[in-house]
């Protein structure tokens, strides 16, 4: 049978984005078939705009569309200064030859990881499949990710 | 066939191994791939994981100091 990791993405965060999709191009890498199912904060990462945008349906979900941005202004959980501090990570990385974020959001799409997007948290935050990159193949609940997942590793991240 | 060239000495966990499956992915039956890699990580886990994906570990050759070059072809 195929090796299969399922992770669900629930953080928004710099560092904890970069855990996930470290793990999904690795994995993808080696053979596995990779599913990330992105919820709450974690869906900011497969905003199609990855700034600052007013996302949503109502006044509150656009404020909070704006608040929480997109992958580029994704902050690091701890430390994070008003935003310096994923600066200040990206310029590290590149200095010292490690993937960036984006580059490994864009070697896990050009591996085939399957990207999803949680129904719930969408509806609660007023998003809809269109404000999500074109990679996200589908909507889903908890019992359809529990099946995709079944069989393989599950991850909480 | 072809011979193509990757050199991934600069690289890091995953993306030693990212580059290569991205690469290998890319060539046609009887392609050959030659990786500059090195020791370490990127030597026990390439050769491996290629192998496991069914793809033909040639020639694993140590080069000048920690630089391996491992043909691989599909």
């Amino acid at each position: 049978m195929s090796k299969k990791l399922s992770i669900i993405s629930f953080s928004g965060n710099f560092d904890k984005l970069t855990a996930v999709f470290t793990l999904a191009t690795g994995a993808a890498a080696v053979g596995y078939e990779v599913n990330l199912f992105f919820t709450f904060w974690g869906l900011n990462a497969i905003k199609r705009k990855q700034g600052r945008r007013f996302l949503g349906k109502s006044v509150l979900t656009k404020m909070f569309g704006f608040l929480m941005g997109g992958l580029k202004v994704a902050p690091v959980s701890r430390l994070n200064f008003f935003g310096i501090s994923p600066k200040v990570f990206r310029s590290l990385m590149k200095k010292n030859n490690v993937a960036t974020l984006e580059e490994l959001v864009d070697a896990a799409k050009e591996l085939g990881v399957n990207f999803y997007a949680c129904e719930m948290a969408m509806h609660i935050l007023g998003l809809t499949i269109n404000d999500f990159v074109p990679e996200v193949k589908d909507v889903l609940g908890v019992a359809t990710f529990l099946k995709l997942a079944d069989g393989g590793q599950t991850l909480f991240i | 066939m072809a011979t193509f060239q990757l050199d991934v000495t600069n690289e890091h966990c995953p993306m030693t191994f990212v580059k290569t499956k991205i690469e290998l992915a890319k060539l046609k039956d009887g392609d050959v791939l030659e990786i500059l890699l090195l020791e370490g990580e990127p030597l026990e886990n390439v050769p491996r994981t290629s192998a496991e994906q069914g793809y033909k570990v040639l020639r694993v050759e140590p080069l000048e100091g920690k630089i391996h070059k491992v043909s691989i072809q599909k």
